[in-house]
């Protein structure tokens, strides 16, 4: 069934694919715990990572295969626009770097493993909780597909296709069975280790191709000519090499709003707490912005694509376009095809991490604030590692009949919704490790709220191709503007929650509405690691 | 106990219209307080914290690099200039950090 397959890139992929999955599984074995049933052993390492080891970890997280195939599309596709992923990823951490280290002190205090285990600990509400769980799964699932997407632009390029299902999936599945084995055994500690390998592939492969592409393709200047040329013969308005009036408001809160949802999410939340120490966390805040200028320099191979002719595989639908196949077919028109198959694996690898990462994320919601919560409230440690490694299974089937029974695109459009409806934990879970003013209730509301708007705008958004959920851009003339401005719609929803949930606090405040309990003290946000921790009873917890 | 930097920022919360000390004021206490717990310093306060701000605000002013002249090495000035912010966000961290480093570690 697979007849067009390069043979060299494929072996070169397939060798480091195997490797690397060796790796997951010796991983069970690499800085032994005394057991590993426990779910700060399978979810969280240990709590032990170092400063390096959270650095490849969180970097090899936050930075997936997707967002290397997607961004340099974005920029193929858009131009500047796309470029907006390197302030994203340039804000986000000194703008992280004091909230971080109060999530991980409070968590390391309590036995917290997920961002809905501190709402729960700091609001005291089981149904706020729920709500942040839920949110967390639901927009995880998705990301997950997304993962998928990437390995499958590689394996499209590859030759790995076809007609009937069976032969376009079939790797895929093949693929993420090996990963469901591996997280199930080793859990956070297989993609810890195995996200040094995927972090140097990457690497090498940038390093490379950003010396020798402008060499054959004449130097930036001719990259950046050929992009520019495109992009004024093209009809639409919003592309081109800047920024113009109407798309400079979409640049900006695009940028901050993704900024605000990234350490929102459950997985990068399990990588964070998975660090040792609060130094861990300040020193990989400065260190991380490494993976920020790979990033961009990986963005613009979307240009260098245009000035190589680069056109893109046909998409699931006939007729359309896959541009995230650009990248790959990059690299296969311009290397010999062993250094194809090199940076195949690296986007490959680069999936895996990710995917494993934030399988145990949801697999950790699900155990804590749904199993633990409601269905079995006396649960041991290990029935919740033994828990959290089942739900890890499920949630990969679930991420791969997104990806086999729905359209690709579909998985797109969720994940896009995803950063907007991640934001609207920001209340409970950022604001709350700072002050917790807000009513229970008023959270709740102001997270329908958000919700419920954020969804509406987003489903609004259409382009020439496509009616409802084309993009997060929203038109700001919806609202009755007279401009043809677009602002991201995550960031506009989160503002509404914001609104929501302090009038609400005010209200429920008037009302005298009963309060949650809060099981955390003031000291607990700054206990580090050589200080008494574990999971006690507010009132016997000990002041630093 | 140990030694901390001065008064100043304590946390991005301040920059928000809230306080702690203020708000907590109208709750019927539900936490059970120990004897120094909300009195106590705030570890992490530092003036240096202010820092962070700049290399979050920067990058978002559009204006000053929607622009393709003056260019570097064949970029136009949106793409180097972009690029040239992670420097800032590493150096204003790296920086906080060695500031507010406790001392004696």
């Amino acid at each position: 069934m697979w007849k067009n397959v390069n043979g060299v890139e494929f072996t070169v992929f397939a060798v480091l694919f195997v490797a690397v999955s060796v790796m997951g599984f010796v991983a069970a074995k690499w800085r032994r715990p005394t057991t590993m049933e426990h779910l700060d052993e399978w979810g969280l390492g240990g709590r032990s990572f170092g400063s390096w080891i959270t650095w490849f970890l969180v970097g090899g997280d936050l930075y997936t295969a997707y967002t290397f195939v997607a961004v340099p599309a974005l920029i193929f596709g858009a131009g500047a626009t796309g470029f907006f992923a390197v302030p994203y990823t340039v804000i986000i951490y000194p703008m992280v770097f004091l909230i971080l280290v109060r999530l991980w002190s409070v968590s390391k205090k309590h036995g917290l493993v997920t961002p809905a285990d501190f709402v729960r600990a700091r609001f005291g509400s089981p149904t706020l909780a729920l709500l942040i769980a839920v949110t967390g799964i639901v927009a995880t699932m998705p990301y997950i597909a997304l993962q998928l997407v990437g390995i499958e632009s590689v394996l499209k390029t590859v030759g790995l296709t076809g007609d009937s299902t069976l032969a376009r999936h079939l790797p895929i599945i093949i693929a993420f069975a090996i990963l469901a084995a591996y997280t199930y055994q080793s859990g956070l500690r297989a993609p810890a280790l195995i996200a040094f390998v995927k972090d140097a592939l990457i690497y090498i492969v940038i390093l490379v191709a950003i010396i020798a592409l402008p060499a054959k393709l004449g130097g930036w200047d001719a990259i950046f000519g050929a992009a520019q040329a495109k992009f004024d013969k093209s009809p639409a308005v919003t592309d081109g090499i800047l920024l113009n009036a109407n798309n400079q408001l979409q640049y900006i809160t695009l940028a901050l709003g993704s900024a605000l949802a990234l350490f929102l999410y459950p997985h990068s939340v399990t990588g964070v707490l998975a660090s040792k120490n609060r130094s861990v966390i300040k020193r990989n805040m400065s260190a991380l912005p490494a993976y920020s200028l790979m990033l961009g320099l990986l963005a613009l191979l979307g240009y260098a694509a245009i000035a190589a002719k680069i056109t893109p595989l046909p998409g699931a639908k006939p007729g359309t376009a896959d541009n995230n196949t650009v990248v790959p077919l990059l690299f296969h028109s311009q290397f010999p095809s062993w250094f194809a198959g090199v940076a195949f694996a690296a986007i490959g690898i680069g999936a895996l991490v990710p995917a494993a990462i934030m399988s145990i994320a949801a697999a950790n919601l699900f155990t804590r604030n749904i199993y633990r919560e409601y269905l079995n409230k006396d649960a041991t440690p290990a029935q919740e590692a033994k828990v959290s490694k089942i739900a890890s299974l499920v949630v990969k089937v679930g991420a791969l009949l997104c990806i086999v029974l729905l359209d690709p695109q579909f998985s797109i459009d969720l994940q896009l919704i995803g950063g907007v409806i991640i934001l609207q934990t920001l209340p409970a879970v950022a604001l709350g490790l700072f002050t917790r003013w807000f009513h229970k209730g008023a959270l709740i509301a102001g997270w329908a709220v958000g919700m419920g708007l954020g969804l509406w705008m987003v489903y609004t958004v259409s382009s020439a191709t496509r009616p409802h959920w084309a993009g997060s851009a929203f038109s700001l003339s919806k609202l009755g503007f007279d401009t043809k401005m677009t602002i991201y719609a995550g960031f506009v929803a989160v503002l509404a929650n914001l609104v929501i949930a302090v009038l609400g606090t005010f209200l429920l405040r008037a009302l005298k509405a009963p309060e949650g309990q809060d099981a955390t003290q003031r000291a607990d946000y700054f206990t580090d690691e050589d200080e008494p921790s574990g999971s006690v009873a507010p009132t016997e917890a000990a002041v630093a | 106990m140990r030694d901390f930097a001065g008064p100043g920022l304590v946390s991005f919360a301040h920059i928000l219209p809230f306080r702690k000390e203020a708000l907590t004021m109208g709750e019927p206490a539900p936490t059970p307080s120990s004897p120094d717990g909300d009195r106590a310093e705030n570890p992490d306060r530092s003036p240096w914290n202010w820092l962070l701000i700049i290399p979050v605000v920067v990058p978002l002013i559009t204006v000053l690099f929607n622009h393709s002249t003056p260019k570097l090495f064949g970029f136009p000035l949106f793409y180097w200039l972009q690029l040239a912010f992670i420097v800032l966000g590493v150096g204003a961290t790296t920086l906080v950090y060695q500031l507010t480093k406790k001392r004696g570690r």
